[in-house]
């Protein structure tokens, strides 16, 4: 094994796994089912791109907005002469069984993490890395697309840790939560979980933006990946190793 | 690192062997308690299995959402529909005195309403939500007899299972299970906001679901087959809609 022939540093640090396998396995389910996601969810989109706020909405009353982009429906004022093909069938069906798979991985992730001091140990701030000028020298840092520091391939710097909290505990619940709110059955079931929101329109509205929003998290994911090191990152977050500068060699 | 790979292997395989045999008890226990939906084979068969066994585990016997009258929608919006032929003409040029509601299947008393006759079951309206898959909602009053009246009237045997619907358009059907058809908003409907059901939104009878999304909401009902068994309906998927990838399920 190559790993002999290291330092007893780089044996025990290569040991050292960078990510967890529940952390990588649930990062990657996480990933198919999120691209599934966003193609079903946008096909889902094309058949009505208009969005409303409150219980109620169609056709014939005005949207709080539309986006301008072709429908699947004859029925949808688009402005465009033609009809895109109906795929709903299975957008719909991929959708919900996606949801299922992020959320069935989220909670394995969240309550491992609770459990494990994953949360509280690798990704809640130190209380100094808050304060104004640590944030901003971070986001200085960010801003002018330097690579990580040497340190933080082993952590994580505030940075991150807010924008992965953020989503976890934030954009995910709540793009569960809205996603629910929509459905008849949870609606009759717990009616409040659609009334705080305003209604099952306001709920479809707000899910359209949480969506959004997860998709620019992964795009900045994707770029800081890229910058970090597209190959050492994708490694580390399939084997778990982290490479260190003698095992690159 | 060998030293820790046998004992990997081997709670892997206990962990393996526990939610092959766990999955295994579920499907067994799933299916004796009504928590797979006709339409549960495919890729997309586990997604839909789960909704609705979670559906029917956690809200059997939840009621649709019901809204003041200020909040009914002007206009609600009916669907694009096809050419219903001559025949429908003819019948909505008679005031639909010539409709018939056959009722047929797992019954003690095979039957067959005028509209007339549903109307004479005890009325009952909501102020629900249709929703559609697409995207767009609206709130309305129904009016009509409630399904499980009608299923009492012709005796619905208790082992019956289902409820097929057919409609007077070519090739439309669907059914729903016992929970739904029970259910006391599931309404075979004739009126709308105070009106007889206008002909785009169903008339002159309308199943009426609330729990669930506007597609299994079939228009212009002509039957009620009661079943224990979908396999004789279609391809046995529940629907014609699950036969074109449509949820037969459809409360989510």
């Amino acid at each position: 094994m190559k790993q002999t022939k290291l330092t007893s540093y780089v044996t025990l640090t290569a040991l050292h796994s960078r990510h967890s396998a529940l952390v990588r396995v649930t990062h990657w389910i996480t990933v198919f089912a999120f691209l599934a996601l966003l193609i079903s969810g946008v096909e889902i989109l094309i058949s009505h791109p208009r969005f409303y706020w409150g219980e109620t909405g169609s056709s014939l009353t005005p949207p709080l907005f539309q986006l301008p982009i072709p429908s699947s429906r004859a029925t949808v004022p688009t402005g465009y002469k033609y009809v895109l093909p109906d795929q709903n069938g299975w957008s719909r069906a991929l959708h919900f069984e996606a949801a299922w798979l992020a959320v069935l991985a989220g909670l394995l992730y969240v309550v491992w993490g609770l459990f494990r001091g994953h949360f509280r140990r690798n990704l809640v701030p130190a209380g100094p890395d808050l304060s104004a000028a640590s944030l901003w020298r971070v986001i200085a840092q960010h801003l002018r697309l330097q690579p990580a520091r040497e340190d933080d391939r082993w952590s994580y710097n505030v940075l991150q840790r807010l924008t992965y909290l953020s989503v976890i505990f934030i954009l995910f619940p709540l793009v569960i939560w809205t996603g629910l709110a929509m459905s008849p059955g949870i609606a009759s079931a717990i009616p409040a979980a659609v009334s705080v929101l305003g209604g099952q329109q306001s709920a479809r509205t707000i899910h359209f933006f949480i969506s959004i929003l997860l998709v620019l998290f992964v795009v900045v994911h994707i770029m800081m990946v890229c910058i970090g090191g597209f190959g050492k990152r994708m490694r580390a977050m399939i084997t778990g190793r982290a490479a260190t500068g003698k095992e690159q060699e | 690192m060998s030293k820790f790979s046998r004992r990997q292997l081997f709670t892997t395989g206990l962990y393996m062997a526990g939610g092959a045999s766990g999955l295994a008890a579920a499907t067994v226990l799933a299916r004796r308690y009504g928590l797979v939906p006709p339409d549960c084979g495919g890729i997309y068969g586990p997604g839909e299995t789960l909704s609705y066994a979670a559906h029917r585990l956690l809200a059997r016997d939840s009621l649709a959402r019901e809204f003041p009258r200020g909040m009914i929608s002007n206009p609600p919006f009916p669907n694009q529909a096809d050419p219903l032929g001559k025949e429908f003409e003819r019948l909505r040029d008679g005031g639909f005195s010539g409709w018939r509601l056959a009722v047929d299947g797992m019954v003690a008393r095979s039957a067959s309403f005028s509209v007339a006759d549903v109307q004479g079951f005890p009325q009952h309206s909501q102020i629900t939500q249709l929703q559609c898959e697409e995207g767009w909602s609206y709130i309305a009053e129904w009016t009509g007899a409630r399904l499980s009246h009608i299923l009492d009237v012709v005796g619905a045997l208790p082992r019956a299972r289902y409820v097929v619907y057919n409609s007077f358009e070519r090739d439309t059907w669907d059914s729903i299970d016992m929970a739904d058809a029970r259910h006391p908003q599931t309404f075979i409907a004739y009126a709308m906001n105070g009106e007889e059901l206008p002909v785009k939104h169903g008339g002159p009878l309308r199943m009426r679901l609330p729990r669930q999304m506007g597609y299994k909401n079939i228009k212009y009902i002509t039957r009620l087959t009661v079943t224990d068994s979908l396999k004789g309906f279609g391809k046995g998927m529940g629907s014609v809609g699950a036969e074109y990838g449509y949820a037969w399920y459809a409360g989510i």
